[in-house]
């Protein structure tokens, strides 16, 4: 009884764990840009509700030397496709 | 009153194992200091999981934050704009306890309090920033004790302390920094010390020199640019000196003793080696040199104490690592991921994150170095990822993102 409650907990387990994946990366970036994306927008624009193709290209355009920065053409350099796209998923869905 | 009655709960508690008296929880994570690692280590378990019931012993009413008190010493900014209460922590339901851990008993996984109290945890996490090895210094407890002698290497009362020498100094005085051997908190922070008071001589009283007295050979971090910017905005007022390593301090006399000479100044801001703080070491969660804690970088988990995971300053820094308050901040999203993933069975995997690190080199521009940190596999560490860098120029631009940077992550800790 006891095993196959924790087998079910451990089901639903699995399935927040690849869901949080996404979040927990986010976080790195809350240092500049606010938790979850939301900063008091003075001197950034706020990351939380930015549609997703704006945060995935306008990162590998800063990625590959596209587009000028003071800081995240270094940052971006950091990050593989595949974190890139996870991460403007994330922040495209999340509230202002 | 209430404190007490709470610790009174936490302490039948400990014996009960992780029931509580309110709503059914899943688990105790305590943490043991309210600084960067350690606010946002509570913060972030609670926002990741508010199942988990989170306990923060802070011993200060107030958090200061170290990054830009160095504006504070060149007279920018007060000592109210680097403050913020608790409050925020409790508002994501974390809380808060105004005391000292003095002891940790990881068998029984219990830590016990000034007051008196013990508190249980399920997992604890340390984030208790540096301590100092005084002894490293010849005289300096005396000179410490006399109040002439101030380390402000802490943000708070020498910070206060220290503005005050300054402006009490006569014009054509000389102030003597003394910067201890890398590792020490905050790479960058002397040479920015060294900058604001600079400005502030070069403004209110410009007969006075700021005198750098480096145990390393040479500035430790962004050295062309600080170097750029003292030729440029101080000649004459800022000197530098490497391999100048203070080995005794004599506030009598006011003077720096070196290996070879004695250096007098009016005003002496000698920064003794750090440790990590004193309850890792109570703790055994020392590991390295007698200085600093060695972690599983996946988790932030001690290698020495099981169930302890360590933040911050406090850490044996992973390679190209700084110790900073970007960094604490994220080691502690490390470790509440690893937490949250622990405590509900699953397991952690690594995460990457991201220092960055501006540095003030006059009343408005800054300068910046960031890197990417992404675990390896092979090397069992975090490595320092592709790209990262520092600043092209000093610039007015830099200076708006470092009070950004400031703002938010204040926030992002403690609001």
């Amino acid at each position: 009884m006891l095993r196959i409650a924790l087998a079910a907990l451990a089901c639903i387990a699995l399935q927040a764990y690849a869901q949080d994946r996404p979040r927990q990366l986010a976080s790195a970036c809350g240092i500049c840009h606010g938790t979850d994306g939301r900063g008091d927008g003075k001197v950034l624009p706020p990351l939380a509700g930015m549609p997703r193709d704006q945060i995935a290209s306008q990162m590998r355009a800063f990625r590959d030397g596209q587009r000028p920065a003071t800081v995240m053409h270094q940052i971006a350099k950091g990050y593989t496709d595949e974190q890139i796209d996870a991460l403007a998923a994330f922040f495209a869905a999340q509230k202002r | 009153m209430k404190r007490r009655d709470f610790l009174k709960v936490a302490g039948a508690t400990s014996l009960a194992g992780c029931a509580t008296t309110s709503a059914p929880s899943k688990a105790r994570v305590v943490v043991i200091g309210g600084g960067f690692g350690g606010a946002t280590a509570a913060k972030y378990i609670r926002l990741w999981d508010a199942s988990i019931d989170v306990v923060l012993i802070e011993r200060d009413a107030q958090f200061v934050s170290c990054p830009i008190s160095n504006l504070v010493l060149g007279g920018y900014t007060g000592m109210q704009d680097i403050s913020r209460d608790y409050s925020g922590l409790a508002r994501h339901g974390v809380q808060v306890v105004r005391d000292e851990a003095v002891a940790i008993d990881a068998a029984k996984k219990s830590v016990r309090l000034a007051s008196g109290g013990a508190i249980a945890y399920e997992r604890l996490i340390v984030s208790p920033g540096i301590d100092f090895t005084f002894g490293d210094v010849q005289g300096y407890e005396a000179a410490m004790q006399s109040g002439r002698v101030l380390h402000a290497w802490k943000a708070g009362p020498q910070t206060v302390a220290l503005r005050r020498q300054l402006e009490a100094m006569p014009d054509g005085g000389v102030y003597i920094l003394s910067v201890p051997l890398a590792p020490y908190r905050c790479p960058p922070g002397p040479y920015e010390r060294a900058s604001m008071i600079a400005a502030y001589f070069k403004q209110a009283k410009p007969k006075s020199k700021v005198l750098v007295l480096d145990a390393n050979p040479d500035v430790t971090s962004k050295a062309g640019l600080f170097k750029r910017a003292w030729s440029d905005l101080y000649p004459g007022i800022l000197e530098y000196r490497g391999n100048a390593r203070a080995v005794g301090v004599d506030e009598k006399t006011m003077s720096v003793k070196l290996e070879v000479e004695d250096v007098k100044g009016d005003v002496l801001n000698v920064v003794p080696p750090h440790r990590a703080g004193d309850i890792a070491q109570k703790a055994g969660l020392i590991t390295s040199n007698n200085r600093w804690c060695d972690v599983d970088w996946r988790t932030m988990e001690s290698k020495a104490v099981k169930g302890v995971h360590v933040l911050g300053d406090a850490t044996l820094s992973a390679p190209a690592m700084p110790k900073s308050g970007s960094m604490a901040n994220n080691h502690a999203k490390i470790a509440a991921a690893a937490i949250v993933d622990l405590l509900n069975g699953r397991e952690p995997a690594p995460l990457q994150i991201i220092n960055t690190c501006y540095s003030f080199v006059s009343e408005k521009e800054a300068i910046r170095v960031s890197s990417v940190h992404r675990w390896d596999a092979g090397k069992g560490t975090l490595l320092a990822a592709p790209g990262g860098g520092v600043s092209a120029a000093r610039s007015e631009s830099e200076g708006n993102y470092a009070w950004n940077w400031a703002r938010t992550i204040w926030a992002d800790s403690l609001a």
